[in-house]
């Protein structure tokens, strides 16, 4: 690792379907409230690093000239990068990689969508190419339908206990979504209603799947030197680890997911975790399905391989279990995905900074975010910490 | 009440012709004649399906070509009944990772010939692990839906 590197600030928008704002009005939301959260103006920031989902879901292409007003990226170096759902945790990773390389001192982060404006399973469907792929892959849902079924099997999980424990996890999301005030769904729901809801694409069920929602979330990366000089109180960027898949769905292992335990190996290893269940205090782990939310626990070392409905039954992974996950409700309740990746990672800075209100942790110090992306390729990981 | 504000409604439609190459054409070419085209991989020796230039994990040149059974092993399945903007396939349909045999990746592609249209049989029938093989079109363009499904066998 380079040079140490901090997040000072956060911002985030109400999230939800936001008709009531234009685009670049949506985004400059999210980076009034960063620079109000650290009394910053745009003339102190040394770059802007932004991103969205696959441009198709925009409708406009090369967002960071759209919104280069809306972030006061003007005369700046300026950045974009779009990996689908995993979008915001490589722009936090871009940023991060700017100021510890010596590059910059002061870098924003932002992440928008407006999943209300376009057609977020159409725009999937195009990562896959027309030769082959794409008649097959019904967006997201489809695929993950596919990974989950593959996951119960190879384990013999029984599909009642699984089905349990994604209606558990889908149950407490909704009631932590609550406690967070820039939630999009805030729903009671009952076990039974989660398992009797729709089937999307089986074992799929609509309370098992993220809302579209429109939202932004600014972040400020800091260098040591200006975490001392603003004397703001710091999430230390302790780990960063990313991985890709190969391109083709069936050439890979769905289930022993590489690419997601490989991008949490990295972090481990960068900020010395051996034990992550018992040295992380909370992790924001990307949810867009409850399913896919056990198999990320066995991915990252929470438990063992196919242990995760049994933990999750337990309530292992709680507000008040051992590793809480997802306090915020998660992309399970919010999901603007060009900002989702970059909400866990600011989600995990207001946890160590203690900052998280109705949702902290209490005594956090070290927290992991997590968003996955492409159809199914990429895993991002960033660790953030109270201590550098 | 909240004042409900104006939208535009607009759409992009860009026109595309992308280029096969040699092996897809090969491939496709294969299609057009039933028959199914993997290829074996010089130094691992996995045999790939659909063909490819190169191999992904080896990243050297992919030259032995095999014809494939087209019969083979379901691992997975997607039962799809939702429709979005451009879909290429009508639902209800399934997705399926398929093992063909003789293979060692999974062949993505429908599981057909079966009454689709209560979820609540397709589960009575469809199972991981059971047997599926190619049921072809008569009317092949040199393009993947020239298999029209996979059906048990």
């Amino acid at each position: 690792m380079g040079r140490p590197v901090a997040i000072i600030g956060v911002g985030q928008t109400y999230h939800g379907r936001r008709m009531d704002v234009s685009y670049p009005e949506l985004v400059r939301e999210a980076v009034m409230a960063v620079f109000k959260d650290t009394g910053l103006t745009p003339d102190d920031i040394d770059g802007v690093v932004s991103g969205t989902m696959p441009s198709m879901m925009e409708g406009i292409a090369l967002t960071h000239f759209y919104f280069a007003d809306a972030m006061q990226a003007v005369g700046k170096p300026i950045m974009k990068t779009e990996t689908c759902g995993s979008t915001g945790v490589s722009i936090a990773q871009t940023a991060y990689y700017w100021v510890s390389s010596g590059a910059a001192d002061l870098v924003l982060a932002v992440g928008h969508e407006k999943m209300n404006e376009g057609n977020s399973q159409a725009t999937m469907t195009t990562v896959a190419e027309p030769f082959y792929q794409r008649y097959f892959i019904s967006g997201a849902p489809g695929v993950f339908s596919m990974q989950s079924q593959m996951w119960t099997a190879r384990y013999g999980i029984p599909e009642e206990k699984t089905r349990d424990a994604a209606a558990f996890i889908s149950v407490t999301h909704h009631d932590d979504a609550f406690d967070n005030p820039y939630a999009h769904i805030k729903l009671k729901v009952s076990m039974e209603d989660v398992k009797n809801s729709r089937i999307i694409t089986y074992p799929v069920r609509l309370l098992d799947v993220c809302p579209n929602s429109d939202g932004a979330c600014a972040v400020i990366f800091a260098s040591e030197k200006m975490v001392k000089k603003l004397k703001k109180k710091p999430a230390w960027v302790r780990g960063v680890g990313y991985r890709g898949e190969e391109y083709f769905f069936g050439d890979s292992d769905k289930v022993v997911w590489e690419a997601a335990i490989q991008a949490a190996q990295q972090a481990y290893d960068q900020a010395g975790i051996r034990n992550p269940r018992k040295e992380l205090d909370v992790a924001e782990v990307y949810n867009p399905f409850t399913f896919q939310e056990m198999l990320f626990y066995e991915c990252f070392g929470f438990c063992e391989l196919g242990e995760s409905p049994d933990l999750v039954l337990k309530g292992t992974f709680t507000r008040k279990g051992e590793l809480p996950c997802d306090p915020s409700g998660g992309t399970l309740c919010t999901n603007p995905i060009g900002a989702t990746g970059l909400i866990r990672v600011a989600e995990a800075a207001l946890q160590v900074t203690g900052k998280a209100g109705a949702h902290q942790i209490p005594g956090a110090k070290l927290a992991l975010a997590h968003a996955m992306g492409g159809v199914d390729q990429f895993n991002g990981i960033m660790i953030l910490g109270s201590e550098l | 009440m909240t004042k409900e504000f104006r939208t535009v409604k607009t759409e992009i439609r860009l026109p595309y012709e992308l280029a096969y190459g040699e092996t897809w054409t090969r491939f496709f070419d294969g299609m057009q004649e039933k028959k199914i085209y993997g290829n074996t991989c010089p130094k691992c020796n996995r045999v790939l399906v659909p063909a490819r230039a190169f191999c992904p994990r080896c990243f050297v040149d992919m030259d032995k070509w095999v014809e494939v059974s087209q019969e083979g092993t379901l691992i997975a399945w997607s039962y799809t009944n939702y429709k979005y903007y451009g879909m290429p396939t009508e639902p209800p349909f399934i997705g399926a990772l398929i093992r063909l045999d003789g293979t060692d990746v999974n062949f993505l592609h429908l599981l057909g010939g079966i009454d689709l249209s209560n979820f609540e049989e397709v589960r009575k029938i469809v199972k991981n692990g059971m047997k599926l093989k190619a049921v072809w079109s008569d009317d092949r363009k040199a393009h993947i839906m020239d298999i029209k499904y996979f059906k048990p066998v």
